[in-house]
């Protein structure tokens, strides 16, 4: 009969049997989906085109990696199966790594130098100015290496009175980064010293790595006295010659680069000392040249009285020239203004206007009296008219006006009376009261009337 | 510092021949700053005419650092 296990027996024995026959390997992959909790520990998943396999570095041997890993990079790594119980996943504990490609300490360097230059180590508003010329400087560098001795002879050789202290140190191997580190230091103390040189030959990468180490790039950076920085070849550059105040391509160009040649010093000062003297010389001449001529124009006041008389003639001359330009231009001025007030004189219009007035008036009385005339005569045509309507007229004519009494009203149709009725009638010259004795009506009046 | 001084010497003498070389100083002036480039110059020139220079090393030793000539047989 089959064996029942609990998932914790058959994880154990899975664990047992991966752990045993795997132990130590290599694997080869790429880096993917990398975190690094707070614990400091570095998980990530290796991968290639078919498969993946989780994989974690403890915190204690990332520092023997010796460079950053970082998502997509290509690794070889060493490590053991492990597998985690608890959630029954295996993984690769790590202990050692290289970069596929590139090599180990290049893929470090570059990532050192990405890291300090964001960190603004190579800033070159924090560089220091190089001094002219130098009155001690510190190398540190092998004291019996090919380096010192190129600086020495050349220092020696441009300018032969500059004083040199050689701090001495290892600089290959992983002693050297302290080494130089202090000696930098201990060089800023002396006070004196004024430039610092660290400097070795030519070498192998590892050789000059050394020069990368972040120790050194912050004590360069730190550093009061200008350091130049003059490692390997022309071709090497290291992390220290982006740090330093200054890089030399050989230890050779260092020397030449901070130490000026005494003879053409010697030149310049010479060279300015002879512009100077000749002209202060040149000006010396001008002055006594200068004072010559004034001197000897000094010498005449009659000549300068004369000038001066000659020069009171033509001024007064000049004055009276002016002087009469003057009233003639005046003159004239007066003159023609007077004229055109001539022109503008009142009286003239005034005459004119009171004549304009005059006949105005008489117009305007004219005018009036045709008016009164135009009124009489319209005045008496119609009272004339008035005459032929009025009804008195033709009460003369032998007309009467019959009035019923006692309402006193016209009677204009026979109607409007009766036999008996009282009336009264007026004539031209009076009126009398009457009886009604009779109506007759005319034969028009009566046919109209049915 | 010594070759501060120097430095500072040059550039201010290099002022001065400026100045005279316009030629736009009273005659006071102009003798005091001939002068002082004479002074200057000669400075200058003393300088860099010093003695020989010393070459030493530090050394290290359970005191601290020590300073000895450097015969390049360390």
């Amino acid at each position: 009969m089959q064996e029942i296990l609990t998932v914790t027996e058959l994880t154990k024995s899975i664990k047992s049997l991966l752990e045993t026959s795997f132990g130590f390997l290599w694997v080869t992959g790429e880096i993917s989906n990398l975190r690094q909790p707070r614990s400091g520990h570095v998980y990530f998943t290796l991968k290639d085109e078919n498969s993946q396999i989780r994989a974690v570095v403890f915190r204690q041997t990332l520092r023997n990696i010796g460079f950053d890993l970082e998502d997509g990079m290509n690794i070889i790594c060493r490590g053991r199966l492990s597998v985690y119980q608890q959630r029954g996943e295996y993984q690769l504990i790590l202990d050692a790594a290289e970069p596929k490609g590139v090599g180990a300490l290049q893929l470090a360097f570059e990532q050192m130098k990405k890291h300090l230059e964001e960190e603004g180590l190579f800033d070159p508003l924090h560089k220091k100015k190089i001094p002219f010329l130098p009155h001690r400087i510190g190398i540190v560098t092998s004291a019996t290496g090919a380096a010192i001795r190129d600086i020495l002879n050349i220092t020696g050789r441009r300018f032969p009175s500059i004083d040199i202290l050689i701090a001495p140190v290892r600089v290959q191997g992983i002693e050297a980064p302290p080494e130089i580190c202090d000696a930098i230091s201990v060089l800023n103390s002396i006070e004196d010293i004024d430039v610092i040189i660290i400097t070795r030959g030519g070498g192998s990468l590892e050789d000059l790595f050394p020069f990368n180490d972040e120790r050194v790039a912050r004590v360069i950076y730190a550093s009061k006295v200008p350091v130049i920085s003059a490692v390997g070849h022309e071709i090497d550059f290291t992390i220290a010659d982006f740090v330093a105040d200054m890089r030399a391509p050989t230890p050779s160009a260092a020397a030449e680069l901070v130490v000026p040649m005494k003879k053409e010093l010697l030149a310049t000062v010479e060279t300015l000392r002879m512009r100077m003297i000749s002209s202060h010389r040149r000006m010396m001449g001008r002055l006594v040249e200068k004072s010559i001529i004034l001197r000897e124009r000094l010498k005449d006041p009659k000549r300068q009285i004369e000038d001066l008389r000659i020069n009171v003639d033509d001024i007064t001359n000049k004055l009276a020239e002016n002087l009469r330009h003057g009233f003639d231009t005046r003159k004239s001025h007066l003159q023609n203004l007077t004229a055109l007030l001539k022109l503008m004189n009142p009286s003239v219009k005034i005459t004119n206007d009171l004549l304009k007035l005059d006949s105005l008036r008489k117009n305007m009385i004219a005018g009036f009296q045709r008016l009164v005339d135009d009124f009489k005569h319209k005045l008496q045509k119609n009272m004339a008219m008035l005459d032929i309507l009025s009804p008195l007229a033709v009460l003369e004519r032998g007309y009467g006006i019959v009035r019923k009494l006692p309402d006193g009203a016209i009677i204009k149709n026979v109607s409007s009376i009766m036999v008996g009725n009282r009336i009264n009638v007026r004539v031209s010259s009076g009126a009398f009261d009457a009886e009604v004795t009779k109506i007759s009506r005319e034969k028009k009046y009566e046919r109209k009337k049915i | 510092m010594k070759e501060k001084k120097f430095e500072e010497a040059l550039e201010r003498l290099e002022e001065i021949v400026k100045k005279i070389e316009a030629g736009d100083m009273t005659l006071e002036e102009s003798l005091e700053a001939f002068e002082e480039g004479i002074k200057l110059s000669r400075l200058c020139s003393k300088k860099l005419d010093e003695a020989e220079r010393k070459v030493e090393i530090l050394l290290k030793d359970n005191e601290g650092v020590d300073i000895k000539p450097f015969t390049g047989e360390d």
